[in-house]
């Protein structure tokens, strides 16, 4: 009797447990994103796409600083606060008490986040000798962003204060805290791995403060977290993430249309007419931080003539271009910069659609029959999603005031390693921005340093803008910075090195019962926050 | 037999050479360099890029990088990702079941519908059934997998909603993958409906992979069975009174399945080749889709490692192949 009494309390407590454990996992809030990709690696410092980003440092991570969601704002993260010395050149941040890392069936931590994981987290991006420096892969956005030679040291001032001293005074440098690789890693799990001698697990199972823990990945196939129950700014409303990886678009369109997720990144041009009708589906969308452009080499005769500049860029039907190459889903630009940016000069005129005042500008500057080459990018882009053909209408234009082109291609990374030797005279490029503050655009593609070894392929390096751009870094002040700005874009229009064409509109499809979520001008997708209705 | 596989053997050692050259200078031969690519639209300084080419070990000679490769590979050394940093090997276990689950499948599905339809259409040769066979067989090897692969997607998944559009397993299913082959592991996972769910995420991926296959295999079965049914034995097996099911299903088809066989070998070949746009589309987490990754970030040891391993499965399918001939038919020996 007592034995079958025993039996059946066991019974009853295993089968309770397992209908509490079922329960438990169907009330799980979950939310499954198709991504269009597998990350390179888990670890940010590392990588430069947003596919990565979005799958390491948005969920695991959180940085010193972050963009207000929807905007290039800067906000406080891991630092409540910072104080900017006056000469531009000390930053100093106050760390947030009381922050706990990640708690996963690989890393238990003993101790809460603190001055010394930001010093790991930086000093082996900046230290060649540091012991992690080799670990893992190189710091290509890191030397990107030109920090190696900013930041002269970082020095702890006590558990809870950090301070950068850089060489040169840089206003962007906060914001570029906020970027993927200014993730907060943890030293004590980064110390656990190198005692257990697996220091490459660190790119493979990420572990930070973020707000979603990693649970599981599959290349190819999916990413799992789980909702970091701890997480200091709480608990994000839904239980588990997935991310469905679909690299296809039409099949991602389907897969959304099934419920088989709710959000989707990267719809297909085409699709967006038919989401606009579907009930199921909310569109959300947004103007891109980005430009796309045609760039003249002004090393290069006749392009070197700023009038032959002009000539060629009123002959462009820009409106044409962006009905056809953008299928509506772009804005004309007229400055390098996109709207959105704080600084935006919007008291600069288009440049007009007139090939016969293009003429008459191309007899000025004495220039007859002109042959030249288009150089047409031979990938897609968000800020460009159609090269080759933008190339064929820019070649109709030109042909109409009697400029022969011919138009260029190459394989993508010969293509820019080309221009970047400034071998092509007129060629299609763009830029999405990294961290949302000017200098990102006009100093990163304009500037006198990129014309000799950056992204500068107009070879445009004009001492008047260059002292522009060069001051406005140095200040501090915002009001002051965006005066010299507008004035930078008024001599770039006045100098025309590109023809700035369209910047894109960013569309991304949701289910209708997703809440709050949010497009990232910086084109990470983030999920914290987003919740989903009964 | 013995000296027939040792023979065979022996000849695999200059094919494989041969495959290590041609893969290796095929790879090298995409334009554009892994950091080149790395950097994007960021662009690069001149001298970190020669830089890190030199870290990469990319700025040798090519004959060199050859021999460093073929040297690591005799001690069994694949070398490791230039992107992810792991053991090319390693990823290529990692993601090999996924493709090797969904080929079997597409075999499966390719000869259980290829052999009795070629027979068919043979036995009922100019009949209707005839023209129809071959006619669907004829548009089957000519549809594009990509486009083949959204038509079933959109109509299977989006209109009719029997299947899922994409994937290996729902994401409600959290389940531990031991093995790699989805099948075995929701079996092992005892999680009620993740079988059935894995096997109707297997379903159109196979059709659509087994559907060049399909059609190659009914046709060689065909004309096979044709000749076949001419011989002086069937004749004689006719004249013996034999049921005609039993002349075709025991005298005509054992006899046509030789050319079959090699078919059906050659076809593995395919499978791979098909698998790579396949698991595009249905976001299947096989090597196929790894390739076309490593092909864009130019990530050359994963590429001449993952190459390198299907070719070497390819020659060992064909090898089993040509031994497997003696089986069908005694009359083909090995003993010589």
């Amino acid at each position: 009797m007592n034995n079958k009494m025993r039996r059946l309390a066991t019974t009853s407590a295993l089968v309770s447990g397992l209908l509490l454990a079922a329960s438990g996992s169907a009330q799980a809030k979950t939310l499954v994103y198709c991504s269009e990709g597998s990350p390179e690696g888990f670890n940010p410092q590392h990588y430069t796409t947003g596919t990565t980003f979005d799958a390491a440092g948005r969920t695991a991570y959180d940085r010193l600083v972050e963009f207000k969601p929807g905007t290039t704002e800067i906000e406080p993260g891991l630092a409540e606060s910072w104080d900017i010395s006056d000469d531009g050149k000390t930053y100093t941040f106050h760390l947030r008490e009381g922050v706990k890392f990640q708690k996963t069936d690989y890393f238990t931590p003993s101790r809460n986040f603190d001055a010394d994981d930001v010093l790991y987290s930086f000093n082996r991006q900046l230290d060649p000798e540091n012991p992690w420096h080799k670990i893992g892969g190189g710091y290509e956005y890191f030397e990107g962003m030109g920090l190696p030679d900013l930041i002269g040291r970082i020095e702890k001032v006590d558990d809870h204060t950090i301070r950068f001293h850089l060489n040169t005074p840089s206003a962007p440098f906060l914001a570029d805290m906020a970027m993927d690789f200014a993730s907060i890693l943890s030293k004590e799990y980064a110390d656990q791995l190198m005692e257990q001698g697996h220091p490459e697990q660190m790119n493979q199972k990420p572990l930070g403060t973020g707000p979603f823990m990693f649970a599981g990945y599959q290349k190819d196939a999916y990413i799992r977290y789980m909702a970091h129950p701890d997480y200091w700014r709480g608990k994000a409303p839904i239980d588990r993430l997935v991310f469905s990886i679909t690299p296809d678009a039409s099949v991602r369109y389907q897969k959304l249309q099934a419920n088989e997720c709710q959000v989707m990144a990267f719809p297909n041009p085409a699709d967006l007419d038919a989401m606009k009708n579907n009930p199921d589906i909310n569109l959300k969308s947004a103007p891109g931080l980005n430009i796309g452009y045609l760039s003249f080499n002004t090393e290069k005769a006749p392009f070197d003539n700023v009038k032959v500049r002009q000539a060629l860029s009123m002959a462009v039907n820009k409106k044409a271009i962006i009905d056809a190459v953008y299928q509506g889903a772009g804005t004309e630009a007229k400055n390098p910069i996109p709207p959105t940016m704080w600084s935006y000069n919007d008291a600069i005129e288009n440049t007009p659609f007139d090939p016969e005042k293009a003429k008459q500008l191309l007899k000025e500057a004495g220039v007859e029959n002109l042959s030249t080459e288009i150089w047409a990018m031979p990938v897609q882009r968000p800020y460009n999603p159609n090269a080759r053909r933008m190339a064929e209408m820019i070649q109709a234009d030109w042909k109409k005031i009697g400029v022969n082109a011919k138009i260029v291609s190459y394989e993508w990374g010969e293509y820019l390693r080309r221009a970047q030797q400034g071998e092509s005279p007129t060629g299609l490029f763009g830029w999405t921005g990294d961290n949302g503050d000017p200098d990102n655009f006009l100093y990163t593609l304009l500037s006198c340093d990129a014309a000799e070894k950056g992204s500068n392929y107009a070879k445009w390096c004009y001492e008047p803008f260059e002292k522009l751009v060069t001051e406005a870094a140095r200040k501090t002040d915002e009001s002051e910075r965006t005066k010299l700005y507008e004035q930078a874009q008024q001599v770039f229009h006045e100098q025309m090195p590109w023809l700035p064409i369209a910047h894109s509109v960013v569309y991304e499809p949701v289910r209708s019962n997703v809440k709050n979520y949010v497009i990232m001008p910086t084109g990470v997708h983030s999920f914290y926050g987003v919740d989903l209705a009964e | 037999m013995l000296t027939f596989l040792l023979r065979k053997l022996a000849l695999l050692v200059p094919t494989f050479l041969g495959v290590t050259i041609i893969t290796f200078a095929l790879v090298h031969l995409i334009p554009g360099d892994p950091v080149a690519i790395m950097a994007g639209e960021r662009g690069i300084d001149p001298e970190r890029h020669a830089q890190l080419l030199h870290e990469l070990g990319l700025d040798r000679p090519i004959w060199q990088q050859y021999f460093d490769f073929l040297w690591r590979l005799l001690h069994g050394d694949l070398g490791r990702s230039l992107v992810t940093h792991n053991s090319v090997f390693d990823e290529f276990l990692a993601l090999f079941p996924a493709t090797l689950e969904l080929s079997i499948c597409a075999m499966v599905f390719a000869l259980v519908l290829g052999i009795p339809l070629g027979v068919l259409a043979g036995v009922k040769r100019g009949s209707i059934i005839d023209h129809t066979v071959m006619g669907t067989a004829l548009t089957g090897y000519s549809m594009p997998i990509f486009w083949w692969g959204l038509l079933l997607i959109i109509f299977f998944s989006g209109v009719l909603g029997w299947t899922p559009v994409s994937g290996r397993l729902s994401s409600m299913f959290w389940i531990e993958t031991p093995t790699g082959f989805m099948l075995i592991d929701t079996l092992l996972s005892k999680e009620p409906g993740a079988f059935v769910d894995a096997i109707r995420h297997l379903i159109l991926p196979s059709i659509v992979l087994g559907t060049i296959p399909l059609a190659v295999i009914a046709r060689m079965t065909r004309s096979s069975i044709l000749e076949v049914l001419g011989e002086d034995y069937i004749r004689t097996a006719r004249a013996k009174g034999l049921a005609p099911f039993r002349v075709i299903a025991v005298h005509a088809l054992r006899n046509a399945m030789i050319p079959v066989t090699t078919v059906i070998g050659l076809q593995v070949g395919v499978l791979f080749a098909g698998a790579i746009l396949t698991e595009t589309i249905f976001s299947w987490p096989g090597v196929g889709k790894w390739l076309i990754d490593s092909v864009s970030r130019r990530d050359y040891p994963s590429l001449q490692g993952g190459i390198l391993l299907i070719a070497t499965l390819v020659m060992l399918v064909n090898l089993t192949v040509d031994l497997l001939y003696g089986l069908i038919n005694p009359r083909i020996r090995h003993n010589r």
